[in-house]
């Protein structure tokens, strides 16, 4: 096996998804018209809670919504790269894949790929209305390495935990087990308001939520000012490892059912 | 055709529909999860806003209620349509035509299926805001008056869900229109009284958006108590959008019917 049929197996894969992906409006719309209508909503209709006593955020309130934007843009073209992973098995296109594939880990590789563009069209979309709206990015060029270095890690841990679902379940029917856990982790975050102001157990469940961590270091970056740094990309790169083992097991039981 | 025959074909479509709503827990479980879950979090999420002066009371819980019955409503659009889209693929509206059913029939039949599960999201809300929050401040009278505007706003954007259904016969179509009502929930005074809400531009476009109306209607029983203006306004943003969307789908349905 060498190392150019994995990276061809890969880029065929890779491309293939993303081609399907732009050529598509109805894969393009969900992944980006939610994050869009938090920013929008949130950012313009919740910007009063800035004034709230305590709310310490620098960088005003829609660097702050932006900061939580940007992750679920980027998780979302994770997760969706999961739902185009299930439309194949569905369609047997996988079927073949994994039969002709002579390095399967390849598929994996090559949905990432389609994720990662995925994600980077998302956030692009989503910087630049942002920017239009009055978004303020304070943080210099290495705060924003981290920030959007962040926000790829996290795109690459929600298409694994994606693709390990639907590599198991093979149905389009699974979307809602990639989509649920997905969004009940993101939104038991600090969304809305800093972690010190959230209250009752969505203040509980933030305290164990590893994306609590990565979201407030997100934001550190976009206001120039980081916090927990190295945790921060610790979590993210863990959650990224423990998901790629994740979708490894879901790529053995899809090569058993094939 | 007389009434006394009209009756049984209302009878009998109504008792399909509305057996196919509570047949497909896809439609029913989304539409009462999404609600509650966004309720939970965001009141837990937004308590702190309560803190801004002149907010109208002091739990965000009380506040967000509302956003549920609304929210719960979209589903119904999406639930109807996809009903409809499907009718109208598989050939079932077709083979209708054939027959001497009325169009009026078939029409109240189909909005049988979105007031039911209109019924189910408005008392579940209801018991939910009974529950966990603080009670409605218009009493048990209160309560049913939520329970008729709810239903209004949901025959609303059910008949939106049927009307797109049937000019497009796609459930596709229905599924893209689905995010463009969320935009109006979202540009309303959903998550601010609009009086607190700070940008400009998002101001003027909850004025004008109906949707705030609606929500400030329910939002008033929950929290003020009796308010004629905002219940007036409640009712007429949501019952001029259910007659001009029945309207629209009476309209569509004729064609449909004519074409097949």
């Amino acid at each position: 096996m060498s190392r150019g049929s994995f990276t061809s197996v890969a880029l065929a894969v890779g491309w293939r998804n993303v081609h399907n992906y732009f050529t598509n409006p109805a894969m393009i719309v969900p992944g980006l018209v939610f994050p869009l209508f938090f920013f929008t909503a949130f950012a313009g209709g919740l910007s009063r809670v800035d004034s709230v006593p305590g709310f310490d955020y620098e960088a005003g309130y829609t660097a702050f919504v932006y900061g939580f934007v940007l992750l679920q843009a980027s998780a979302f073209g994770g997760i969706f790269t999961g739902f185009s992973i299930a439309r194949d098995f569905e369609s047997g296109f996988s079927r073949r894949l994994l039969l002709a594939a002579p390095k399967r880990t390849a598929i994996i590789a090559g949905y990432w790929i389609a994720a990662l563009v995925r994600a980077a069209f998302n956030v692009t979309v989503v910087t630049v209305i942002g920017l239009i709206a009055g978004l303020e990015i304070t943080g210099g060029g290495l705060d924003l390495v981290g920030l959007y270095t962040l926000a790829l890690i996290v795109n690459a841990a929600a298409m694994f935990f994606g693709s390990g679902i639907a590599m198991r379940l093979r149905t389009m029917q699974a979307g809602p087990a990639m989509q649920i856990p997905a969004f009940l982790l993101l939104f038991l975050s600090p969304v809305w308001v800093p972690y010190d102001l959230l209250v009752g157990w969505v203040h509980a469940a933030a305290t164990v939520n590893p994306i609590t961590l990565v979201l407030e270091t997100g934001r550190g970056f976009i206001a120039g000012d980081p916090v927990k740094v190295l945790p921060a990309f610790a979590v993210a790169l863990g959650l990224a490892a423990l998901t790629a083992l994740w979708a490894r097991g879901g790529l053995r039981s899809a090569e058993r059912a094939a | 055709m007389s009434g006394s025959t009209l009756a049984p074909q209302v009878g009998m479509l109504a008792r399909r529909s509305v057996v196919r709503t509570f047949r497909q827990p896809a439609m029913i479980v989304p539409a009462l999860l999404f609600p509650l879950l966004l309720l939970a979090i965001n009141s837990s999420g937004l308590e702190s806003a309560t803190n801004l002066p002149g907010f109208p009371t002091d739990s965000y819980f009380q506040f967000a209620l509302a956003i549920a019955f609304v929210q719960g409503a979209l589903f119904s659009a999406n639930s109807a349509g996809t009903n409809l889209s499907s009718d109208v693929e598989t050939g079932f509206l077709n083979r209708l035509s054939l027959t001497p059913l009325r169009r009026v029939a078939l029409l109240l039949g189909q909005l049988a299926g979105i007031l039911a599960l209109g019924m189910i999201q408005a008392v579940t809300f209801l018991a939910v805001g009974l529950v966990f929050g603080e009670g409605i401040e218009a009493g048990v009278a209160g309560a049913f008056v939520i329970i008729a505007l709810s239903l209004v706003i949901s025959l609303g954007f059910g008949c939106i869900g049927a009307f797109v259904a049937l000019r497009t016969g796609s459930g596709e179509a229905v599924q893209g229109v689905f995010p463009l009502l969320f935009a109006a929930l979202f540009l309303s005074s959903m998550a601010l009284p609009r009086d607190l809400i700070e940008t400009d531009w998002f101001r003027t476009v909850a004025d004008w958006n109906p949707v705030s109306y609606m929500l400030e209607g329910i939002r008033s029983l929950v929290i003020t108590g009796w308010d004629g203006e905002a219940l007036a306004l409640g009712f007429a943003c949501a019952g001029g959008l259910a007659v001009l969307s029945l309207a629209a789908t009476s309209a569509a349905l004729r064609n449909r019917m004519t074409r097949a």
